[in-house]
């Protein structure tokens, strides 16, 4: 196992009864980014809270740079912190707020170079002595990145660092997230309940469920060979259909409709499945599993059709068929992956 | 951590508001040689004690009602209707509240007393031998309770008013309640926290009034205390103080629990109603006119009081105003040691409580918003019970605690030493300053603490560089409220103090027995001034 700059081991944190983290492994190497994406309660922002200090594990440590800072006060690990809601200082100029974690005895000379250049890094330069109120969402945004950065800790962590924005905006300031952090190469950690954006701007994303860790990769592993149901399904658009088992590499989804499956782990013939396919991964034919168009979804860029398929759904991304609500339908399918049921 | 320091905090708050009381009530059963009933069945047997049990209960209930049916009206007047000079009014009617208890207390005793301005004006009109009443007994005490407590029920109202959602009423409206119905079927279901709660701070504020009636002669339960303590009967005493806690704790358990629960209420935070504009003439400028006459009356007693500063000793004998004016009084309080001494103990006693009082807040308050705090409710609850407590009963309880030496027992002996005045204003106004700081932590965003600590600041620095200017309103407000209440206080004084720490309103007290009237009110006028600074800071936005 590759010896990573940023590691977590066996981390397990309990909220009276119930375990919001549970033996959390992973490791980050020097200058990766890493997404920790999940559903709400999955335990990923207590994971980011477990790094930056602000709770303490029951169990597990957390390791920088083969130094165990698992017993360090938040104020000693130096790990940049972005707040989900930023948490800018409202009393304090946008440069009294970058400055704040500078070194107190830092000379008001370096002091100022240090907040000009970190201002300069988010685009934001010559915003000094703006006050926090006066700043839209996106630039409170990036006051919150260069304040965090400004100190030159080792680790960032970022709490949800888009969902405050509006969509229009969001984009925009990933691209920019995301240039930023190349720029300074720090290591980061960052909370995500969106797939879309932990792809983005994550080289790894660990998939959370329940305080456990499902799948971590990088997000062309996940999004193509999930290893659990909850991450084929969690991660990007699929289809589940139950299916039975008839060999190594095939499965029966209905009576005499038998699929190409990939499977993770190996699956006993005869055992029930569920089945995964992707939109993109489905076509309508003129023969195959027989189910009616239930929807069409227009959205600009593509189109889905919504298939019923004896009770369960498929959905189909860009058919070449022209298919109306209520007419009958074939699926086929290029891929689909299969779970244990 | 975070809970060593959560437990230390609840046993200090024991120990100041808990403790003193609970020894008390334990002394009143207990004697030299162990358990005894022996005090209460003497208690029991004085039909004076069970007679002042009674003036306790009934002048509470009466103020009371006194109090909500001036209060709960003009509040309503204030909040719906427009007219001219509404603004300048609806400002004046908080103006009771400027005055320290006893200072009200005296200036109505220059103004409605045997010797006041209006009976004189009553006399010299009608041309009568004597003033056609005195002022004395349970009606005069009503008459200031009245005064000064209503503002608990107009405000309470006011806050609640505003509140309600005008769809409701249009609602009630639209289904056929004409305006009285609509007043009694929804406007007062909805206001009922607000006014439960108005109603629980009257009644315990009465309860445990002492200031009028010691002045008017009104033998409630607190003056019986100081009276029995001043006579020497200790015993006596405590059994007095803890009957009267026992009433206090009964009252509070019996409403202080159902005002809690109602307090809940879902009132709809949509638009408030708009006020109603008088456009009839004859309308405006008759509210109008009632508003000028009733802030008049309201403004009086703080004429009157600036009016009497400036008498000299028995210079005001037999004619309608006094015959001169001038500033020796003020002078003489400036420059003879002995007069200005009280002031300074005043000044420098509540300055000490205030910060005791936002220390302990601001603990409080850190702890109660941390995520996962342990022992809130506790915390919550142990800060703001003084209130409750009449300040009868917490002085005596404090001066039954602190007059043995008992380290092991948390018992120093503070009566007598400069320490206990300021100890006993820290316990009794803290829940005023814990009220605005415990509010102000709770609007706090935890996440900034947090970010000062992620960006390298201690616990320390973060305290100083960020938790405290942010909460500067709120300590500003709550430290002004509290040091002004402070500064005025009697009950608890009169108990505890002694010659070299006499505040400000024992001097009134004494000047008042030396019929140097004009020395009492320029005490008072220093009084009134402090209270209206603080009230200014404590309420500026």
């Amino acid at each position: 196992m590759p010896h990573g700059f940023l590691e977590l081991v066996d981390l397990t944190k309990r909220f009276d009864d119930h375990r919001a983290v549970s033996e959390l492994s992973l490791s980050v190497p020097r200058g990766s980014v890493l997404a920790l994406l999940g559903p709400s309660g999955s335990g990923k922002t207590t994971t980011l809270r477990l790094l930056a200090g602000f709770e303490r594990p029951d169990a597990g440590s957390v390791i920088v740079d083969g130094v165990d800072v698992t017993a360090a006060p938040p104020a000693e690990r130096r790990f940049g912190m972005v707040f989900q809601h930023y948490a800018l200082f409202p009393h304090l100029t946008v440069g009294q707020n970058v400055g704040f974690g500078l070194p107190q005895r830092l000379g008001r000379n370096d002091r100022t170079a240090h907040v000009a250049e970190a201002l300069a890094l988010v685009d934001l330069a010559g915003f000094e002595d703006r006050q926090v109120s006066a700043l839209s969402g996106g630039q409170q945004q990036r006051v919150a990145v260069a304040r965090a950065l400004a100190p030159a800790p080792t680790i960032l962590l970022l709490d949800e660092p888009l969902s405050n924005l509006d969509p229009g905006l969001r984009e925009r300031t990933r691209r920019e997230l995301k240039a930023a952090l190349r720029k300074v190469g720090i290591t980061t950690v960052f909370v995500t309940h969106e797939q879309e954006e932990a792809f983005a701007l994550g080289d790894q994303v660990a998939v959370l469920r329940d305080g456990r860790l499902e799948q971590v990769g990088t997000p062309q592993e996940l999004y193509e060979h999930p290893k659990t149901l909850f991450v084929a399904t969690f991660v990007g658009r699929a289809s589940v259909l139950d299916g039975v088992m008839a060999d190594d590499r095939h499965a029966d989804i209905a009576d005499g409709v038998r699929w190409t499956v990939e499977t993770s782990e190996r699956v006993a013939s005869g055992q029930p499945v569920r089945v995964v396919v992707r939109p993109e991964d489905v076509m309508l034919a003129n023969a195959g599993l027989a189910g009616t168009v239930m929807e069409r979804r227009y959205t600009g860029a593509r189109a889905f059709v919504t298939i019923d398929v004896q009770g369960a759904t498929v959905e189909v991304e860009e058919p070449v068929q022209q298919a109306e609500i209520g007419d009958a339908a074939y699926v086929t399918v290029k891929r689909a992956l299969a779970f244990p049921a | 951590m975070t809970r060593r320091t959560g437990l230390s905090l609840v046993l200090v708050l024991l120990w100041l508001v808990v403790y003193p009381v609970a020894l008390i009530v334990l002394d009143s059963v207990r004697g030299p040689d162990g358990w005894t009933l022996e005090y209460l069945s003497a208690f029991a047997r004085e039909s004076v004690e069970w007679a002042a049990l009674w003036n306790s209960v009934w002048i509470s209930l009466a103020s009371v009602v006194l109090a909500a049916l001036l209060g709960i009206p003009l509040a309503f007047v204030f909040e719906r209707l427009r007219f001219p000079g509404q603004r300048v009014l609806g400002a004046l009617v908080a103006l009771p509240a400027v005055l320290p208890p006893l200072v009200g207390v005296i200036a109505f005793l220059f103004l409605y007393g045997e010797s006041g301005f209006v009976p004189r004006i009553i006399v010299e009109l009608l041309g009568l031998d004597q003033s056609p009443w005195r002022l004395r007994g349970a009606g005069a005490v009503l008459l200031v309770h009245a005064y000064s407590m209503y503002v608990y029920f107009y405000l309470f109202t006011r806050a609640g008013l505003a509140k309600v959602d005008a769809s409701m009423i249009e609602a009630a409206h639209s289904l056929g309640c004409g305006v009285f119905a609509t007043f009694r079927r929804v406007m007062l279901p909805l206001l009922r926290p607000q006014l439960a709660a108005a109603a629980l701070l009257t009644f315990m504020t009465a309860l445990g009034s002492f200031s009028a009636p010691y002045i008017y002669n009104f033998r409630t339960m607190t003056v019986q205390i100081v009276t029995t303590k001043l006579n020497g009967d200790l015993r006596m005493a405590v059994v007095e103080t803890a009957a009267l806690a026992t009433i206090a704790v009964i009252v509070l358990v019996l409403l202080g629990g159902r005002a809690g629960a109602r307090s809940v209420v879902a009132v709809g935070k949509g638009t408030p109603p708009s006020a109603r504009h008088l456009t009839q003439p004859v309308a405006r400028w008759g509210a109008a006119l009632v508003g000028w006459v009733f802030s008049a009356v309201l403004l009086l007693p703080h004429l009157t009081l600036i009016v009497m500063s400036l008498v000299p000793l028995g210079s005001w004998t037999t004619q309608l105003v006094p015959p001169s004016y001038t500033l020796a009084n003020y002078a003489a309080l400036v420059t003879e040691p002995e007069r200005l001494r009280p002031l300074v103990n005043s000044l420098w006693m509540a300055a000490a409580a205030t910060v005791g009082a936002i220390a302990l807040s601001l603990w409080a308050g850190r702890l109660i918003v941390q995520r996962r705090a342990r022992f809130r409710r506790a915390i919550e609850t142990l800060v703001s019970l003084p209130w409750a407590v009449p300040g009868t009963v917490l002085a005596m309880a404090l001066a039954t605690a602190f007059s043995i030496r008992a380290p092991w027992f948390g018992r120093f002996v503070l009566v007598g030493t400069a320490v206990i005045l300021p100890l006993a204003y820290l316990v009794r106004n803290l829940p005023i300053a814990a009220g605005s700081i415990l509010a102000g932590f709770r609007q706090l965003d935890p996440s900034l603490e947090e970010a000062a600590a992620s960006l390298g600041a201690g616990r320390w620095r973060t305290l100083r560089t960020v938790t405290i200017p942010l909460l500067r309103p709120a300590i500003l407000a709550g430290g002004a409220l509290a040091f002004a209440t402070a500064v005025g206080d009697f009950v608890t004084s009169i108990v505890l103090y002694t010659f070299d720490t006499r505040p400000i309103s024992i001097e009134i007290l004494g000047a008042l027995r030396a019929y140097d009237v004009g020395m009492a009110a320029a005490y008072g006028v220093v009084l009134m001034c402090v209270s209206a600074i603080a009230m200014a800071v404590g309420t500026r936005r």
